[in-house]
């Protein structure tokens, strides 16, 4: 199954279908933390994203990139299991990587089963189902009545953001970012946005989490 | 001091290795760690038994031959120097080390920690080089000038030595830091220009060909690696790569 036979061209796909994903995250939690503003804002953003044709027409490339991405992923990572045949006895990895860098399949995979739970809790009821609620709002409040849905998202959210704390920068450096004076910011700004990507979708599923208990 | 030493002992490419127990006693903290090997297969010989077969030449930390992997890194534990670099006052009394081979499919073992390195030559032949005729009519060296900058970070790129550290450091066993760091101090440079594109190209392409895997941009490498090669240098390597593979026609 190789794609693309040159290492560099397939990293470079990775990074820009990751960059591109992270811009859909953006954009995603944005829309998200409406809920906690009001609940008609959130509809009314909920119903221009199901209807509008550019938005629509991006749902398709959107798919793109997520199965160009997980499949380079899925290909770089059996390659370089190939490329190491025998294991050292000792290896001292933590000494010169992060912890980040070295698990992006684990964290990608288990981000990838949540996002297939995450779509059958949501698009596929919206698109396929029988909406059994009178809003996408209500939608929200019911999944996170139950602490199982919760705690998985909150934990996919975590590693989430472990995989974007190394992916951010690390997309950069991929198609040839890397100077003396930005590669330092992109770094922050990577981490930052991790941080504010866990913190941000954690806090929505938390919330009404929360607010079903005190109901 | 007296040490522990548990030694990948491989017989040839074919055979299965395994670890062995050594003991070597009397070690000072001056000598290097070949030194000390040496010890032991002095020990070794005596005894009647095979010496432990490992790679040296310079022992001063030029020609890049000492590849070991020391207690889980390459080179041991200290930064910036190479295995006959190391000194024995960074290990304690009482000690167990763990020494292996270089490990990566592109490297095969030939002989307990001698390693196979001629992917790295295939790589180099593929188009690590300058086609210019030097004999007899060599320019002089200041009719060409050449910004300080950018001959400081060619020079900084030339300073590898095709040791191999970054592959066996990298958890991919990927060559991307020797190649771009060999790409770079040509691609710097007016003489290489010229070749850049074709030579990033076969280069790429040859490394890809030998085994070795992908950079996932761990950072494993620079942080091990004996002479500082900047990740800066795969940057580079990247971009002139995009580069070449859009404009490049000629095959
Ligand atoms: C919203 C979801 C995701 C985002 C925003 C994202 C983002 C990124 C980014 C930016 C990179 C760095 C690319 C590079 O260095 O060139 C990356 C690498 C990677 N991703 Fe994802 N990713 C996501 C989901 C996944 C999934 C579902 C998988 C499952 C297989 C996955 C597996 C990988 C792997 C294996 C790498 C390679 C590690 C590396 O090269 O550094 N990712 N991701
Ligand atoms: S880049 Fe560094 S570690 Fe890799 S071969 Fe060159 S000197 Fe050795
Ligand atoms: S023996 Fe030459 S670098 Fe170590």
């Amino acid at each position: 199954m190789a794609l693309i036979n040159s290492s560099i061209l397939r990293k470079i796909v990775m990074a820009l279908s990751g960059l591109f994903l992270i811009s859909f995250l953006a954009l995603h939690l944005t829309i998200n933390l409406f809920t906690l503003i009001s609940a008609d804002l959130f509809n009314e953003a909920s119903h221009f994203m199901a209807t509008n044709w550019i938005i629509q027409l991006m749902q398709y490339v959107l798919a793109i990139g997520f199965v160009l991405h997980i499949a380079m992923g899925i290909q770089l990572t059996l390659q370089n299991k190939k490329a190491r045949p025998s294991a050292y006895a000792m290896n001292k990895a933590a000494a010169n990587s992060g912890w980040s860098s070295r698990n992006m399949i684990v964290t990608g995979l288990l981000v990838l089963f949540f996002l297939i739970v995450h779509l059958k809790n949501y698009f596929w009821v919206l698109k396929f189902g029988d909406m059994p609620y009178s809003s996408d709002y209500e939608l929200v409040v019911k999944l996170f009545e139950n602490p199982l849905y919760t705690l998985l998202y909150v934990f996919a959210f975590v590693l989430l953001g472990f995989h974007l704390d190394h992916g951010f920068q690390s997309a950069f450096q991929s198609v040839g970012i890397n100077h003396s004076k930005y590669t330092p910011a992109i770094k922050w700004l990577g981490r930052a946005f991790a941080v504010v990507v866990t913190l941000g979708f954690s806090l929505i599923s938390l919330f009404f989490y929360f607010s079903s208990l005190s109901n | 001091m007296d040490l522990t030493l548990k030694i990948w002992r491989q017989k040839n490419t074919s055979s299965a290795g395994k670890m062995v127990d050594y003991k070597v006693t009397g070690i000072s903290g001056d000598m290097s760690f070949l030194e000390m090997i040496d010890v032991l297969n002095n020990d070794l010989v005596e005894k009647g038994e095979d010496p432990v077969a490992f790679d040296h030449d310079c022992r001063e930390g030029i020609c890049g031959m000492c590849s070991m992997y020391i207690n889980g890194e390459a080179h041991g534990p200290d930064r910036g120097v190479t295995t006959c670099q190391l000194h024995m006052r960074k290990f304690k009394n009482g000690d167990t080390i763990y020494i292996e081979p270089f490990r990566a499919k592109a490297f095969p073992v030939i002989k307990d920690l001698v390693v196979d390195r001629g992917a790295f030559d295939r790589i180099m032949a593929a188009g690590g080089f300058v086609s210019v005729n030097t004999s007899g009519n060599t320019m002089d060296a200041n009719a060409l000038p050449i910004p300080k900058d950018d001959a400081d970070e060619a020079f900084d790129a030339a300073t590898c030595i095709g040791c191999g550290a970054c592959v066996a450091t990298c958890k991919n066993a990927s060559a991307m830091l020797f190649v771009s760091a060999k790409v770079s101090q040509l691609a710097l440079l007016p003489q290489g220009k010229v070749e850049a594109e074709r030579r990033v190209l076969s280069m790429v392409e040859q490394m890809d060909k030998e085994g070795f895997g992908n950079c996932t941009n761990t950072g494993a490498c620079e942080v091990e690696c004996p002479k500082g090669i900047s990740l800066t240098n795969i940057a580079r390597m990247n971009r002139e790569y995009l580069k070449a593979s859009l404009t490049y026609s000629e095959k």
